[in-house]
């Protein structure tokens, strides 16, 4: 079974991002860049799944700029054993990139798509429930245990209150949950093998489907700030701010 | 004026308090139905009709809805789609699971995760965890969102005199099924609803611990208990208490965070909180930035103290 593994290059999750004067967006410019945290969840799943003999071949596939190559070498150096990178310097939107995803699928065939549940930038948590929409193919979302047997795949999912398992037929979309694995560092000799490994270029025009963006973005704002909050020096001041608040045993 | 329709989350027998802010969101954009799908659904579908703004309720019953499994929700929605202008549903995780799907069957974008309605086809949302607050417009034909909580009013759970009506079900998809749920059981105000919240970090050592420290001041203030990813990561408690980005969203009126450095993933879901009291002996620590009252010192011995006076 092969499996295909979606990674997005985001800005990286320890850089608190800002906004740009004008209100047009994030400033990103020479912000360090890294694999969104939880795609590097879904590339140590499906590199586990190979260890484990149930998968035979991990792809893994990023949209976005040139640069998203270097995602996809991180991906490489992990263990995934290929990458297609479409390139594109536009904003795909998550029905856009789930509708070339769709189109990846039908050529690569694989038995899983195992996406991040969300990405850090957008915070959308939509392409994965949207790619198993276009495809007719069952979702385990939010998932933090996954077991493949006899044809199908029982997912434990994250949801509200606790957990859930749900068992679903194969082909099937599971989207990681941060507690689904610890990913694995690349080492330096792997970081060197990924180098040689495949990695295909595309572009969007490749796969004929209208990703032509459906949200339009007015402006971007900071967020409302806090005012600046004292200091109490003892538990009997907190106490007494607490009763002045009408908060009380 | 445009027709909407409403995602409600319940276990069958009531309403889930998300669905009331969703229901507010809705009433911004047009007249509410409420779809309430599920297996032996009625007294769901009575509750549903009792809140106020709701004009209709559409009940969905049949066993292939009972446990929300989106393959089986979604086409059911998609179709009732044909009817409405817009689908909102709460951003829980049926929500999150549900209405992407449903988007991309009617081929438009979502819009997640919604802290205002700003126009008939413009919002506001967080993103990059809350750092940046975007305005956007839709262009699209038919509008699907799913809505913050603790961004919207609730509308009152009483009051109303909608009409039910059954409308069927599109059958098992075949393509999954529900095999167990462990839901944790708790007396506790539920995290996302609770006016108090205590919520602790890595500092509080282990399980026990956090329960000897943190468990008497919740009692006593009838709080809810959260904790940070590195206590849920350390076992300290279960992840569903997990406050942050990735976690839950809050919004209580107290939110007292001990032991909590404060790290953007973890502000990303309680920085809307109204009052936000910090306890840490790091005087450095980032939680110090947006905490209204802050107290250094060792949690160890300030805690206990403070449940004992208040």
């Amino acid at each position: 079974m092969k499996i295909l593994v979606p990674v997005k290059r985001v800005i990286d999750y320890n850089v608190k991002p800002r906004v740009k004067a004008d209100g047009t967006g994030v400033d990103l410019a020479n912000v360090k860049m890294s694999m969104n945290p939880f795609d590097e969840i879904a590339i140590e799943e499906a590199i586990r799944l190979k260890e484990k003999g149930v998968a035979t071949e991990v792809v893994a596939v990023s949209i976005g700029v040139a640069k998203a190559q270097e995602t996809l070498r991180t991906s490489l150096a992990m263990g995934a054993d290929r990458a297609i990178l479409i390139q594109t310097d536009e904003d795909v939107e998550p029905l856009g990139v789930a509708k070339l995803l769709a189109k990846v699928q039908e050529e690569e065939g694989a038995g899983l798509i195992i996406l991040g549940k969300q990405a850090i930038d957008d915070d959308s948590n939509q392409t994965g429930q949207m790619l198993a929409a276009l495809l007719g193919l069952p979702q385990g979302t939010f998932a933090s245990k996954v077991e493949v047997a006899d044809g199908s795949v029982s997912v434990t999912r994250e949801v509200d209150g606790g957990l859930e398992t749900v068992k679903l037929s194969l082909p099937a979309i599971i989207t990681a949950d941060l507690r689904l694995n610890e990913p694995r560092y690349a080492s330096l000799p792997n970081i060197m093998k990924a180098k040689s490994k495949p990695l295909a270029q595309k572009i969007p025009a490749d796969y004929g489907v209208d990703i032509r963006a459906r949200l339009e973005t007015l402006r971007v704002v900071e967020p409302f700030s806090r005012m600046a909050g004292v200091k109490v020096a003892d538990v009997d001041e907190l106490v007494a701010k607490l009763k002045a608040m009408g908060v009380t045993a | 004026m445009s027709k909407v329709l409403v995602l409600v989350e319940h276990d069958n027998a009531s309403v889930k308090d998300a669905t009331l802010a969703a229901v507010t969101a809705a009433g911004q954009l047009g007249e509410v139905t409420a779809l309430v799908a599920g297996s032996d659904c009625d007294g769901a579908a009575t509750a549903a009709a009792q809140i106020a703004g709701v004009a209709k309720v559409l009940k969905a019953d049949d066993a292939s809805l009972a446990n929300a499994l989106a393959e089986n929700v979604a086409p059911l929605v998609a179709g009732l789609m044909a009817d409405y202008d817009a689908f909102v549903a709460p951003a829980t995780t049926t929500g999150k699971n549900v209405a992407p799907r449903v988007a991309a069957l009617l081929d438009v974008m979502q819009v997640s995760d919604i802290l205002s309605v700003e126009g008939p086809k413009t919002f506001t949302r967080p993103i990059y965890a809350g750092n940046a607050i975007a305005t956007v417009e839709s262009s699209d034909a038919k509008l699907v969102i799913t809505v913050r909580g603790t961004a919207f009013a609730k509308a009152a759970a009483t009051g109303g005199s909608a009409s039910v009506e059954a409308v069927s079900a599109s059958g098992d998809s075949g393509l999954s099924t529900f095999v167990s749920a462990e839901i944790a059981k708790s007396e506790r105000p539920e995290l996302t609803s609770a006016k108090i919240i205590v919520s602790g970090g890595r500092a509080l050592k282990d399980a026990a611990t956090f329960e000897q420290v943190i468990t008497p001041l919740a009692d006593k203030l009838n709080a809810g208990i959260g904790a940070s990813r590195a206590a849920v990561d350390a076992g300290y408690v279960p992840n569903d208490y997990q406050v942050g980005q990735t976690g839950k969203i809050v919004a209580p009126e107290v939110y007292i965070a001990v032991g909590i450095s404060g790290a953007i993933q973890h502000l990303a879901g309680m920085k809307d909180s109204k009052t936000i009291i910090a306890i840490n002996k790091d005087e450095d620590a980032p939680i110090f930035q947006v905490a209204d009252i802050g107290l250094v010192g060792d949690l160890f011995t300030l805690v206990p103290e403070l449940t004992g006076k208040l």
